[in-house]
Order: structure tokens, then C-alpha cells, then sequence
């Protein structure tokens, strides 16, 4: 444990001493708060479109940190060689992995303090009605996005591609799963493609959580559909990652 | 007993063998080199030491254990600086070795460690400030921090300027003090000459000459005699070099030439090796 707070500890020092990305990771998704937040100002089947925001928003920083964030800070280090001499210390690889993600998770946790509260105060959003349910479905979608972020950074070849590629991904997936406000005008083909997507079913975990005060349990299948996929992404993990620099 | 033991090693990438049998023991406390052109296969065995890579066959045992199988306990015993490595730009020195030092129960002393590696007045800088030598002095000191037994520095000097490797190579003398075994590879002949306790020759995954350095110069046949005459170089070679240079100076003298540049030398490590190495290579091309 101590180790694993060791750890932590640089983890979040790292984050925060590179200013511009924390600032970037941090400030981004209120930013898209922010301006979202000024469009959809109308009802959604009997709720505020900015509470559909909210959780969309929420989903969408999972993904962007557990998934994305987790990917690109290991194929960074891959990279660089750091996760290859780290290998050679005494320091287990899941300790290591597991401080990663938790660092990221830290900053999500704030960061989404920081979009409940923003949209509460300019945009007179609601407060969550449970917050010990959308912590829990927040920890089970964090884990499933983070098993597939270390499966893609397994596919990503280079350090200068990493961000590219997770682009690509993540910012059509959050479009398409209705993490930039409700899909409300979405063609039907976009609404079943987005079927597929496991950011859809996490949104609507917590959606149902945040706007029908549902209890997590209320969630389970959505969150066994996004576990699922955490599950797969744990096989690509297994398979494709690796410790060393591919472009030696 | 031996810090490092390798008997039979083999790995093979496809086809390729890249190490094809390589066998030998590092006493503790001795530096061992492993010197080579590049794609010698030094790297390959030094990280089949380190536990990095499996071996295709062949026993290894560094500090009593088999690499592929070792645990977090031997890895407090050992320390490793790679051939190519890069740190955290936006940590400071001190912060880097640290971070480190956190990994291992019995951590040496972070600001002796900044002191050791000669770091001290860059100990609150950003690692991105630091230039390329300073860099690599930082993955020295990463390697030291744990207070490990056994180092391994793959190529610990390249792309330095002479001054720097005069540094570098000060340092690991001073480890040398410390009680550390050290295994360095590099394809420098010099560092290898100036640093290693015994150097193995690798050539094509094989080790074609093992011995002190001055035992692979010493098997070896002649003496050379040069000097310049009327514009021309000319040179004898001979295993009776006082009785030859006798001979060439009296019967100078005697008709009254000059031996320009005269100059007699023993056959260097350096002659040994490209011979070793040219000999390998023609014997790949004919096989």
C-alpha cells in the first residue's frame, strides 16, 4: 500500500508539473461545458437538455480519461523507455498500471466535481440525486474503459500517433453515444450505430442515475453491457500490449 | 561465488540466431565487458541477463537465480541502465531519483546518489534542461539508487564527447570501489581496455577470444617495425624485435641513411580485435 501511494504521489506530480496538458485535460471538457451548455437549453423527454448534458459530459470523461488519457500516457512511456526500465525495478507491473489509472481517476474525480458545479451555477442544472450510485457506475465504467485503453494502447504504434488515434475514437464515440448533449436529433442509422458503442450504454447508466434517480441496480444491464466490453478489452490488453518501444 | 553464470546460451529471432552459444562467469565484484560491432548480439544477452527476454536454450544464473523466473527480491539486487532510455522531462533530478529510490527497501541516499553521478549542482533542475551526458549521468544514478550488487550498463558512453566519457568512465571506476559487479557492453575497444577487469569479443552471437585485455594482446604473434625511407613507408614484422631493430639501426648507421618516423609497436588490442572480427565475417560470408 505504501508503495502503491509512492507511486500515486509521482503519478499526480508528473501530471500536474507538465502545466499545459493539465491544464488542456483539465479545462477542455468545461470549456465544452460551457459552450454546449449555451445551445441546449430546452426539454428532453420531460427533463433539461443541460441535465442530459451533464451526464453525457460525465460519460464522456470517463472514456477521455480511463480510456484515452490511460492510452496515450502508456504509449508515451512505452515509448520513451520509462515503462521498460520501470520493468527492471522491484516495482510490480500492476502497481504501476493501477497508480496510473487511479492518477487519472483523481483528476477526473475533480474534474467532475467542477462540471456539476459549473452547470449547476451558470446554467441552473440539478444536483445529482444519488451520488454514491453515479460514483459506483462511474467505478465500473472507469475500469471497463480503462482494460480497453491499455487493449488500444497495445494497437498504437508510435508516441506521435497516440493522440491522433485516440481522437479519433473517443470524439465520434462521445458524439454518437450523446456525450455532447442529447441525441435528440440524431438520424436513426447514427442512434443504432451508437447502439454498439459502450460509451452509449454508460451514458445511459448515468443518465437513468442522474435524471430518474434510479439506484445503480437499476443500471445493470446497461453496466453489464459496458463491462462486457471492459472484458474484451482486457483479452486485446493481453494480447497486444507490451512493455518495450516498438520504434527502437 | 559468480554473480553471473551463462552456460550454452542460444536466442533466436526467426530464423536468425543472434546469440549462438555463448558460455561465461562473472566473479563478484569483477567489471565484465562485452564488446562487439553492432548486432554482436551484446544487448541481446545482457537483456536475457536482465530478465527482459527469454532464452531459446541454455542455463543462466545471476545472483543465484534464474532471470525469467526472478522476483521483486532480486530486482533490489540489481540496477540497469539501456542503451536507450528517456525520463520524465518536467521532473527535477533529485525528484526523478527519488521516485526511484521509493521502489526498493533499502534505498541509498538520494543527494549522495545527486553527489556520486556528479549531478549536485543540477539537482533541482528539470530533467529537460539537462544535456545529453547529464542525462545519461541521471539513468546511472537510477540504476545506483537501489544500492544494487550487480549494474549493467549497455553502451553507457555512446554518442559522447571524449570528455564526458572520460567522466563517465571515472565513475564506474569509482563503482569499482563500491564492491559493485559491473557487466558493460560496448563496441568502444578503449572502454573496454580502460574499464574491464575481462572482456569477452563477441562476434555473430559467438564469443570468439574471452580474457584479460591484456591476455588477448598477448597470444598475439609479432612485433611491427616502421619508419619511412626516401618517401616510402616500409615495415618488418618480426617476433625477435631486438635482434631485428638492432640489426636495421647498425646497418644505418653504417651507410649513413636516416630511419624516418621509425617507430616500433606491439599488435594492439585494436589490431586483435578487427582481426577477430574480420575473421568472423569472412568465415560468415564463406559458411
Amino acid at each position: 500500500m505504501k508503495l502503491f501511494l509512492h507511486q500515486l504521489r509521482n503519478e499526480q506530480l508528473i501530471f500536474w508539473r507538465s502545466r499545459e496538458a493539465a491544464v488542456f485535460v483539465f479545462f477542455f471538457p468545461i470549456m465544452l461545458l460551457l459552450l454546449l451548455g449555451a445551445v441546449y437549453d430546452g426539454d428532453y423527454r420531460g427533463h433539461p437538455e443541460i441535465d442530459y448534458l451533464v451526464a453525457g459530459l460525465l460519460g464522456y470523461g470517463t472514456a477521455n480519461t480511463a480510456f484515452g488519457g490511460l492510452a496515450i500516457l502508456l504509449v508515451v512511456r512505452r515509448e520513451m523507455g520509462i515503462l521498460k526500465r520501470i520493468r527492471s525495478t522491484p516495482l510490480p507491473s500492476s502497481y504501476y498500471l493501477a497508480s496510473a489509472l487511479v492518477s487519472m481517476l483523481l483528476v477526473f474525480a475533480l474534474q467532475a466535481v467542477a462540471i456539476v458545479v459549473v452547470a449547476k451555477v451558470v446554467y441552473g442544472a440539478s444536483w445529482p440525486p444519488r451520488p454514491f450510485s453515479l460514483v459506483a457506475a462511474s467505478a465500473v465504467g472507469a475500469a471497463a474503459f480503462a482494460a480497453m485503453g491499455v487493449g488500444l494502447a497495445g494497437l498504437i504504434r508510435s508516441a506521435e500517433g497516440a493522440s491522433a488515434v485516440v481522437n479519433v475514437v473517443v470524439l465520434p464515440m462521445a458524439f454518437l453515444s450523446g456525450g455532447f448533449g442529447p441525441p435528440s436529433r440524431y438520424p436513426k442509422l447514427m442512434q443504432d450505430v451508437a447502439e454498439l458503442l459502450p460509451l452509449k450504454h454508460f451514458i445511459d447508466a448515468i443518465t437513468g442515475i442522474l435524471l430518474d434517480s434510479e439506484p445503480v441496480t437499476g443500471q445493470g444491464w446497461a453496466l453489464l453491457v459496458v463491462a462486457a466490453w471492459g472484458v474484451a478489452g482486457l483479452l486485446l490488453a493481453v494480447r497486444a500490449f507490451t512493455w518495450e518501444p516498438r520504434e527502437a | 561465488m559468480n554473480a553471473v553464470s551463462v552456460r550454452d546460451l542460444v536466442k533466436r529471432y526467426g530464423e536468425h540466431e543472434a546469440v549462438a552459444g555463448v558460455s561465461f562467469e562473472i566473479g563478484s565484484g569483477e567489471v565484465f565487458g562485452l564488446l562487439g560491432p553492432n548486432g554482436a548480439g551484446k544487448t541481446t544477452t545482457v537483456e536475457i541477463l536482465e530478465g527482459y527476454r527469454r532464452r531459446d536454450g541454455g542455463d543462466v544464473e545471476v545472483l543465484g537465480a534464474d532471470p525469467e523466473r526472478a522476483g521483486t527480491a532480486w530486482r533490489e539486487q540489481i540496477g540497469v541502465v539501456l542503451q536507450q532510455s528517456q525520463m520524465w522531462p518536467n521532473l527535477t533530478v533529485r525528484e526523478t531519483l527519488a521516485m526511484f529510490a521509493g521502489y526498493y527497501t533499502e534505498p541509498r541516499d538520494v543527494d549522495e546518489v545527486v553527489e556520486l553521478v556528479g549531478l549536485a549542482e543540477k539537482s533541482g533542475e528539470r530533467v529537460k534542461t539537462l544535456s545529453g551526458g547529464q542525462k545519461r549521468r541521471l539513468d546511472l544514478g537510477l540504476a545506483l539508487v537501489g544500492d544494487p550488487q550487480l549494474v549493467f550498463l549497455d553502451e553507457p558512453t555512446t554518442g559522447f564527447d571524449p570528455q564526458a566519457r572520460r567522466a563517465a568512465w571515472e565513475m564506474v571506476r569509482s563503482l569499482r570501489t563500491l564492491g559493485k559487479t559491473i557487466v558493460l557492453t560496448t563496441h568502444y575497444l578503449d572502454e573496454a581496455q580502460e574499464l574491464a577487469d575481462r572482456v569477452a569479443v563477441l562476434v555473430a552471437g559467438r564469443i570468439v577470444r574471452i580474457g584479460r585485455p591484456s591476455e588477448l594482446t598477448g597470444g598475439a604473434r609479432t612485433t611491427e617495425i616502421r619508419w619511412r625511407e626516401n618517401g616510402e613507408q616500409r615495415t618488418i614484422e618480426t617476433d625477435d624485435p631486438t635482434r631485428a631493430l638492432h640489426e636495421l639501426t647498425t646497418r644505418a648507421l653504417a651507410d649513413g641513411r636516416r630511419l624516418d618516423e621509425l617507430e616500433v609497436r606491439r599488435a594492439s588490442l585494436e589490431d586483435v580485435y578487427l582481426e577477430l572480427v574480420q575473421d568472423q565475417d569472412l568465415q560468415g560470408e564463406t559458411a
